[in-house]
Formats: C-alpha cells, sequence, structure tokens
C-alpha cells in the first residue's frame, strides 16, 4: 500500500529528470571551457557567452527573430481574436465550414505547409525575406489563437453583451467595453504562446526564409561546424531562461483568467 | 440586417486572410502537381509524377514505414504521458497544474538544440559514454544508438511527451468525481473503475494526444536529418530533398499531396473523438 502511494511521485521525478536533463547538460555545457561537448568538464568559463555579443549574425538573428515574433502573434491574436467571435457568438450559414477551414491549418505538417507558400510566393515573383516568414507563422498560429480565445469566450454567457446592448450601447462599445475585457487574458495568452511558437519555429521557416537569418535558421546552419556549437548551446541556454518566462506569465495569465470566472 | 453588417465588419480579414495565405497557396500547389517541371508552364497538364510516384516502390514504402515511425512515437508518448496526466489529476491536489508546467517548461525551449542534446547524449563522443567510461563500465566508447531509426523515435518521444500529456490531462480534469464513487459504491475495485470509468471518458484526451503526435511526426523531417543518419530518414526527408537538391517540384508536390491525403483520413477518422477543449490546451 505504502509502496503504491510512492509510484506516482517516483514516476513524475523519473519523467522529470528524463525531460530535464539534456537541457540541464546543455547549460552545464555553456560554461564549459572546450570545444567539445564532453565529459569530463574542463573549467569553468564565461567566454562563450561573450563571445554571443560579439558575433553580430547572430544578434542580428536574435533581433529578426523577436521582430517575426512579435509581428506575427500580434496579426495571429487580432485575426484569430476576431475569428473567435465570430464563431462563438454568431451563427450563419456556413460557420462550419468556416471553422472548419481556420482551424485546417493545424493538421497539416509544416513541411507542406511551408511548401504550399514557398510555391505560392515563387509563383508571384515575392521575394522571400522577413515578411513571409511572417506570413508563415501567421498561417500556423491563426488556429492556436482562436481556440484559445474562443474557449475563453464561451465561458462566458451572451447576455452579458446583450445586457450592455439593452441599456443603450452600441455594439461597437459593448465589444470595446465588455467583450474585450472579457477576453483579455486569453488575447494575451494567444499572443504569448504564438510568440514563443514562433521564435522556435524552424520547419517551416527553412522554407520561407531569404538572406536574413531567424536564430533557429542560425543554429542550424551552426550545427554543420563543431567548433561553433558551444556558441549555439549558449544562446540556447539564453533562450531557455527567457522562454520559461515568457511561459510562466502566459500560465499565470490564464489562472487569472480561471479566477475572475468563479469570482462571476 | 444590423447584425449582419457586424457580422461582415468581422469576418471580412480573416476570411481574406485565409483565401489568401491559406486557400490558394494550396489550390496552386495542386494545380503545380500537374505542371511538367519545376518552373514550366502549366499547360499542357500532365499526370506523369503521378505515375512516376505510384510506379516507384520506394515512396510508398518510406511513407509506410514513417507512418509506422510515427505511430510508434505517437503510442509510446502516449503510455508514457498517461501515467503522469492520471497522478496529476488524481494525486497532484492543488498544485498539479504547476506541477504540469514544470515539465512543460523543456519543451519551450529550442526545439533544434532539444535535438542536439540528443545528439550530445546518444552520440560515441556523447555523455553517456562518457559516464560509462568514468565508471569503468566499459573501455572504449561504443556506438550507441545514433544515426538509426531508434535514435529518431527516442528524440521524437522526448519531444512529444508534454504535448501527449496536456490533452490527456485536460480529459481527466473533465471527469466528474461523483463518477468514482458511484462505481466503487456499486463494488467496482479500482482497477474496474480505471477501465469502466477513467479510461472510457479519457479517449477524447487521448485521441487529441495522437492526433498532436502523429500528424507533425509523419511530416517530420529536421529529427532525421539530425539523428537519423542514412536508416533513419523518413518520407518528409524525401519531400524535402525534392525541393532542395532534386528539384523535381511538381514530384515534390505529388509526395506532399499524398502525405495530406493520409493526414486527413486520420483527422476524419479520430475527428468525432476529439473535443476542442483538448485541442487548444495544447497551445
Amino acid at each position: 500500500m505504502k509502496f503504491s502511494r510512492l509510484l506516482g511521485p517516483l514516476y513524475y521525478i523519473l519523467l522529470a529528470v528524463f525531460l530535464y536533463l539534456p537541457i540541464v547538460f546543455l547549460i552545464i555545457f555553456s560554461f564549459n571551457d572546450s570545444i567539445l561537448l564532453a565529459l569530463p568538464l574542463e573549467g569553468f568559463t564565461m567566454k562563450w557567452y561573450r563571445a554571443v555579443f560579439q558575433t553580430p549574425e547572430l544578434l542580428t538573428a536574435v533581433s529578426n527573430t523577436i521582430w517575426v515574433a512579435f509581428a506575427s502573434s500580434l496579426i495571429s491574436t487580432v485575426i484569430g481574436g476576431m475569428m473567435a467571435i465570430v464563431t462563438v457568438r454568431y451563427s450563419f450559414r456556413g460557420r462550419k465550414l468556416f471553422s472548419s477551414i481556420a482551424t485546417f491549418p493545424m493538421v497539416i505538417p509544416y513541411l507542406v505547409l511551408g511548401i504550399a507558400l514557398l510555391l505560392f510566393f515563387n509563383a508571384l515573383g515575392i521575394p522571400l525575406n522577413l515578411w513571409t516568414v511572417t506570413i508563415g507563422h501567421v498561417v500556423i498560429n491563426l488556429p492556436y489563437a482562436m481556440l484559445i480565445v474562443g474557449a475563453r469566450l464561451s465561458d462566458f454567457p451572451a447576455h452579458l453583451e446583450e445586457a450592455s446592448m439593452d441599456l443603450g450601447a452600441t455594439y461597437w462599445m459593448t465589444l470595446k467595453n465588455i467583450t474585450i475585457p472579457i477576453i483579455t487574458p486569453a488575447l494575451l495568452s494567444a499572443f504569448l504562446s504564438s510568440f514563443t511558437t514562433s521564435f522556435d519555429e524552424f520547419a517551416l521557416t527553412f522554407f520561407l526564409t531569404g538572406t536574413e537569418n531567424t536564430l533557429p535558421i542560425y543554429i542550424y546552419s551552426q550545427l554543420r561546424f563543431p567548433a561553433r556549437l558551444p556558441l549555439a548551446i549558449t544562446v540556447a541556454s539564453m533562450v531557455i531562461v527567457a522562454s520559461s518566462i515568457l511561459i510562466l506569465i502566459s500560465e499565470w495569465l490564464r489562472t487569472v483568467g480561471q479566477v475572475k470566472r468563479s469570482i462571476y | 440586417m444590423n447584425t449582419k453588417k457586424r457580422l461582415l465588419a468581422l469576418i471580412s480579414l480573416p476570411s481574406v486572410w485565409l483565401l489568401v495565405f491559406f486557400i490558394i497557396p494550396f489550390s496552386m500547389m495542386a494545380l503545380f502537381s500537374f505542371r511538367d517541371n519545376s518552373f514550366g508552364p502549366l499547360f499542357p497538364p500532365t499526370l506523369k509524377h503521378y505515375q512516376a510516384f505510384f510506379a516507384s516502390k520506394n515512396y510508398l514504402r518510406m511513407l509506410a514505414e514513417s507512418s509506422w515511425i510515427a505511430f510508434l512515437t505517437a503510442l509510446i508518448s502516449i503510455l508514457l504521458a498517461y501515467p503522469l496526466a492520471y497522478f496529476l489529476i488524481f494525486r497532484g491536489g492543488k498544485h498539479r497544474l504547476m506541477l504540469l508546467s514544470l515539465l512543460i517548461i523543456p519543451a519551450w525551449t529550442s526545439y533544434l538544440l532539444r535535438i542536439l542534446a540528443w545528439k550530445v547524449m546518444l552520440g560515441s563522443g556523447g555523455i553517456i559514454n562518457s559516464i560509462l567510461i568514468q565508471f569503468g563500465w566499459i573501455s572504449e566508447r561504443i556506438p550507441l544508438i545514433l544515426y538509426s531509426r531508434s535514435a529518431v523515435i527516442i528524440t521524437l518521444v522526448y519531444i512529444w511527451i508534454p504535448y501527449a500529456a496536456l490533452p490527456i490531462f485536460s480529459s481527466l480534469e473533465r471527469i466528474e468525481p461523483h463518477l468514482f464513487d458511484a462505481s466503487s459504491d456499486l463494488g467496482a475495485n479500482p482497477w474496474r473503475t480505471f477501465f469502466n470509468v477513467t479510461l472510457p471518458l479519457s479517449i477524447p484526451g487521448i485521441a487529441a494526444a495522437f492526433f498532436f503526435v502523429f500528424i507533425p511526426t509523419l511530416g517530420e523531417w529536421v529529427t532525421p536529418a539530425l539523428v537519423g543518419g542514412v536508416d533513419g530518414i523518413m518520407y518528409g526527408n524525401l519531400i524535402q530533398n525534392q525541393f532542395l537538391r532534386g528539384l523535381n517540384w511538381p514530384l515534390g508536390i505529388v509526395m506532399s499531396l499524398v502525405l495530406m491525403v493520409i493526414v486527413s483520413i486520420f483527422t476524419i477518422l479520430l475527428y468525432r473523438f476529439i473535443s476542442i477543449r483538448d485541442m487548444s490546451s495544447i497551445a
């Protein structure tokens, strides 16, 4: 009986070790004074961290990635939010078709999405650049943004909006003063989730990127050169810390939403 | 009338977006599969790339093998994730969401670097080898499973476990606790309750998890390219090669379309088991 009570926590810890171990090794190696990613460790150094800030291509890649992630998340959140309002609050002919098309990109492998968009841009003679990457990321993130916001919106009865309009508010006032405040935590959550997805996206970005690199593209190009691996690992360690913070904020925002719901 | 105007105002931008960046690109792609070569004119259309695809046993065999890899990856991920979700829901108490988030954090770190991490772990100069040597268990570095199909599956399972756990967690969370009381009041032991109540009610979560692992894995090309070696390549690598090296775009398109047909069949089969709520838990 006692043993079976320990089984759950034990399993959790085992899985946690399995999931964290490779990451922990990467972080350890980012402080290791050796080009080889192998044990034994050679001694503590900060030189890889200094090197990160002395590698202009890397810094450009980081700022490109942030730019793409920001632009694509903003577009995904706005359009995804509109899609959520339309599918949750309106009934119209073709609503089912609309939401099937809107969620369809979720079930298409990124490889195929990337190829379809590559062919499209190529056929129209649009040169590949950070904008084409941004568009690709929006296509990926839209269904998720729509579902996150839609789930939140359907938790709140439509009476709230109806009451506001009965009391004389116009629809757009109601949207601004009732609907958007209700879905704000979900909008932020959708934004952050899109941001982190975009920040790390590689399989699709690979097909849509021009001469300007994003960070994953840069890292991929460095993987072929063993001597450059420590640098890639160091950037990754920094990204791990940054994205963990973003995720914690995003999760917290979702709980904020739940607290509000129980008060209501 | 008024409602119609509002609807129109809200729906036009999303519709235009979907039309321009989703429907048109895919229609174009389908059309281009009838093109003679990568850059030639569309007319006259030809079926030769379809014929080439179905005539070659290699493509179909690779597709079948990749489907098998994707199936195994999904199955192992679910088998590992289910007990985790179960433990968190029924024993995790009020901290269960935090405990789950804690396991998801590694999943949000660079996808490429997580693959690289496994390369570092599994390689013959890698960590597992170093540890074995340090403890004197082996005298010489042994080639482990890097550059093989197993390495691809291990790495993919590692990547997908958290994503498989999320929908299962959310489906278990929705089960009414009274049902467990009712089941045990009626004399069922915990195992019977699990198989007759818990498991059937968590099927939407399992289906969503399967869905979310199987589909991306079937189209996977990055992981096999990095840890798979020659033996571990997948169907996605063949497609990618048509665009990168083979420069036979129409054939690559045919291969992509076949992939989409397979994925669509799975989607239709699984769709009725999946709830939208479990899907949004992934994001």
